[in-house]
């Protein structure tokens, strides 16, 4: 026993050194040939081209996989074919004949043919996972894909749709991650129990983009290796290596010691600090997510139009972008994000508490009323929230916030027993339908509907207006189609139950010498391809 | 007076010990059985009843209602509750914790991955602990009162009351960030990651077997820190808890008959006192130890640490009830096979129970 104490007073000391004069350790800068970045990347659940839909696994598919079409983001995101050499479409708006580049290549080294398209596309609408309505909707089910998309030969692809809808939507739609082709030979070899290949492609790639998974590591990290045969030409970096990185002041730090080139998720502050930093720069983005809040239509007082459009001047949308999130969102009031076909940047609601108090007199609540909202504890949900707390009580409305986790308020959200919920809407594709359709569509207000898009989680009942944007993914000329969107959007403003009131700016803070790393108006865009570093 | 500080002790036959250890294992085991079984139950219907809907982790906010319906039946939600813990019992009673929805890992793979980043945190975290904690605590003892208890008192304080992400941010700031001593957040520099082929999985040790020491000084350096932090809240509970076991001896009867035979006050301490404060000391080590083994939640996040207790965390806020399941079984398994150790270690020690 007496050596046993000697002993630990001994290892006691030695240990007191280790922790405290443990020496400058040389630590690497990040390799040459590889970008390496911090981001929040637990959203991803796969990395299956026909089943990734959160921010994070359709950034990875979109780096992975080549589409037949894709967007120009230095041209107002114009369409430009890619996989697809050329398109022509009948004049009845039905069949689309799409040409093949030739002599493209997968990763595994097999030919990319029409063949492939059409697996990749009878996979999507079968496996029928979170984004295959994307491509259902356009009338192919399971059963009838084959007769719908079809190989001529291997260079020829003939695609027939159900109804004459805009080209612009039907294109818009291809190019987003669900149509990524995937190379059929590796996936049927890696086919278990008639999954398609799901189960082995959650963590692995079979594609013929820029980057190949190499290795991915789910909350941890992934690696990327660049395709250096890629028809596009090889990609400026070997290797691209994301880690998960929760907390933000960790991604700060970490950019600050040059152990990582780009920094995704710094929030307001950081962003501030890291200004000042002259070996960091800034790369800013529009991003198509939509903060909002929706006001239940169960709620009676919310079945009013003045106590809605009370609501609307009473959000001091310039003081919350100022002081809370400068920088990361911007203030913005209408359905669809800059950047769409048709957007407007009308912003007719400036915080006025006369106003709102006059409209809320006329409702017959001169004296405010008591109301709750659903708020996930993130920043900036929560300090949103509080903001607009405090200037509703200006006209007497008493608001209760109830903290919630992401997926909890959601819930409750989906089940219509929320007053308001506070929360973002992201579009699923680049098509101004996929906004038209969740804010102004509702089908069947019942309980027992079928589509349960946003109009519908607030109980708003629009006959009248989900016919005219059901109508308008029909029309073909786009310059119509556009102002279509243009009135729609006005008359929501003023008589929607969603108060709509920025939309994202993503930010990425890298390291100088970073050069090429644009961020794209979704996730679908954030291409790492141009990226270089000296 | 002389036979105060011995107690005569009587030898048993093998056959005796063996015997009396077999007693204690069949009841030991069967309270294990029990204890994982309830735990198993209790986690089961506290992981059903929260207001999280389990199928939006699979297919997200924006899926049709074709998809989020054929999402449940795979799920099994379509089942009544009761079936569906029976079926999960069977299987985890065969050893299949079923597979994790958010990292379409199976579970067992996944607790593979996450579990030795946090014994490694965990273990230099209790070390480091034991080896500053239990002479700060004799010291303390010995000097009552006086400067070097008031010192540890306040090191006590400290390590009781920092919120440990401060803690942590602030330890980055200034060995990661200022001074450059340790490494950054994460458990390796980029250029080491996927280096080494993982035999234990504890990186400093798979490192060290492989022979690559520049891959070994990188992991021992992004380890140092976050068990640092961990190891200073381990400081403070066992110093403390050393302190009052101590304090307890050095006013027994053998101690004051050990200083009137004339030994020194170090053999005092050390030999005589700590002997049988010890005993004790180990069920609070082991406590301790199991409390980090938990995984830390803070501490993992801010380093970006891919342990049990993010794994635990984000999978329960997503709802993915196999891994929050198979996550609460390892740690349930854990805290007994810990409390077991420490009933051994407890015996061994103390030689009343030789």
């Amino acid at each position: 026993m007496r050596h046993v104490a000697k002993l630990m007073v001994a290892s006691a000391f030695s240990a007191l050194l280790a922790t405290t004069a443990h020496t400058t350790v040389a630590f690497a800068q990040t390799p040459k040939d590889t970008v390496v970045m911090a981001k929040q990347i637990d959203d991803i659940i796969t990395l299956d081209p026909a089943e990734a839909f959160e921010f994070s696994g359709v950034e990875v598919v979109t780096n992975v996989y080549d589409k037949l079409m894709g967007v120009d983001l230095a041209k107002n995101n114009e369409l430009v074919p890619e996989i697809a050499q050329s398109w022509s479409v009948t004049p009845d708006n039905l069949t689309y004949t799409f040409k093949l580049r030739p002599g493209v290549k997968f990763h595994s080294g097999n030919p990319l043919t029409a063949a492939d398209v059409v697996y990749s596309f009878q996979r999507a609408v079968t496996l029928n996972k979170s984004p295959g309505f994307i491509l259902a909707q356009f009338g192919f089910t399971k059963d009838n894909v084959l007769e719908k998309v079809k190989a001529t030969d291997d260079g020829t692809l003939v695609i027939t749709v159900s109804k004459p809808f805009a080209p612009t939507f039907f294109l818009n739609c291809l190019t987003s991650g669900v149509a990524s082709i995937v190379d059929t030979k590796l996936v049927k070899a890696n086919e278990k129990d008639g999954d398609w290949g799901n189960g082995w492609l959650k963590l692995n790639s079979a594609g013929s983009g820029a980057y190949k998974v190499r290795a991915y590591r789910p909350n941890e990290q992934y690696a990327l290796d660049a395709n250096e045969s890629w028809y596009k030409g090889a990609p400026k970096s070997k290797r691209i290596v994301v880690r998960h990185v929760a907390e933000p002041a960790s991604q700060r730090l970490l950019l600050e010691k040059g152990d990582i080139d780009i920094a995704r998720n710094l929030s307001k502050d950081q962003l501030a600090a890291v200004k000042t930093n002259k070996d960091v720069e800034i790369v800013q983005g529009d991003k198509g997510y939509i903060l909002y809040l929706g006001l239940n239509q169960k709620n009676p007082n919310f079945a009013k139009p003045e106590v809605r459009e009370a609501l609307k001047y009473l959000v001091d949308y310039a003081s919350i972008e100022r002081n809370i999130v400068e920088g990361t969102y911007k203030a913005h009031e209408s359905f669809l994000p800059k950047g769409f076909l048709g957007a407007i940047d009308d912003k007719p609601y400036k915080y006025d508490p006369a106003k709102a108090k006059e409209l809320l007199a006329k409702a017959g609540l001169p004296n405010g009323f008591t109301v709750t909202m659903d708020v996930r504890s993130v920043n900036p949900i929560t300090d949103i929230a509080q903001a607009i707390q405090s200037s509703w009580a200006q006209a007497g409305i008493k608001l209760e916030l109830i903290p919630g986790d992401g997926k909890q308020t959601l819930t409750k959200y989906r089940a219509r027993t929320h007053d308001i919920y506070i929360g973002q809407w992201g579009p699923d594709y680049l098509d101004p339908h996929t906004n038209a359709e969740t804010f102004a569509i509702n089908e069947n207000n019942g309980e027992d509907a079928k589509s349960k898009t946003l109009a519908w989680r607030n109980a708003w009942d629009i006959p009248d207006m989900t016919k005219i944007t059901q109508a308008n993914v029909l029309e073909t000329d786009a310059s119509k189609r556009a102002a279509v969107y243009g009135d729609l959007q006005r008359e929501h403003q003023k008589v929607s139950p969603f108060v709509i009131m920025f939309q994202q700016v993503e930010v990425s803070a890298d390291r100088k010498g970073v050069k090429g790393w644009v961020i794209g108006p979704s996730s679908d865009t954030n291409f790492y391809a141009p990226i270089t570093k000296n | 007076m002389t036979s105060v500080a011995q107690t005569p002790v009587r030898r048993r036959s093998w056959g005796d010990t063996a015997k009396a250890w077999a007693k204690i294992a069949s009841r030991e085991l069967s309270t294990v059985a029990i204890t994982i079984f309830g735990l198993l139950l209790i986690t089961f219907f506290i992981a059903r009843v929260i207001p999280i809907d389990p199928v939006l982790a699979v297919v997200g906010d924006n899926a049709r209602p074709e998809t989020y319906e054929a999402a449940r039946v795979e799920l099994g939600l379509d089942k009544p509750l009761w079936k569906q813990f029976a079926v999960y019992t069977g299987k985890v009673f065969t050893g299949d914790l079923g597979r994790s929805v958010l990292t379409s890992n199976t579970v067992v793979d996944d607790i593979k991955r996450v579990f030795p980043a946090t014994l490694e945190l965990a273990t230099l975290g209790t070390l480091i602990g034991c080896l500053l904690g239990i002479p700060l605590g004799v010291l303390a003892a010995v000097y009552q009162g006086r400067w070097p208890d008031q010192i540890a008192r306040v090191i006590g304080l400290f390590g009781y009351s920092i919120p440990v992400f401060w803690l942590g941010l602030m330890g980055l700031l200034l060995f990661y960030a200022k001074l450059g001593w340790v490494g950054g957040p994460g458990r390796a520099g980029v250029a080491f990651q996927d280096l080494i082929t993982p035999i234990t999985g504890i990186l400093v040790i798979d490192a060290a077997i492989e022979g690559d020491w520049e891959a070994f000084r990188d992991a021992w350096s992004h380890l140092i820190l976050p068990s640092a932090v961990l190891g200073i809240l381990s400081v403070a509970y066992i110093s403390r808890m050393t302190r009052s076991f101590m304090i307890t001896e050095l006013q027994q009867q053998y101690v004051i008959a050990a200083r009137v035979k004339g030994l020194s006050e170090f053999r005092v301490v050390w030999r005589h006192a700590m002997h049988n404060a010890f005993v004790p000391l180990v069920t609070v080590i082991a406590v301790s130890y199991m409390h980090l083994l938990e995984g830390s939640v803070l501490t993992e996040t801010i380093f970006a640490w891919p342990g049990l207790g993010r794994y635990l965390t984000h999978s329960l806020l997503n709802a993915d009830m196999n891994a929050v399941l198979g996550g609460t079984l390892v740690i349930g398994a854990v805290f007994i096979g810990v409390n077991l150790l420490s009933d051994i270690l407890g015996r061994l020690v103390d030689p009343r129970t030789r």
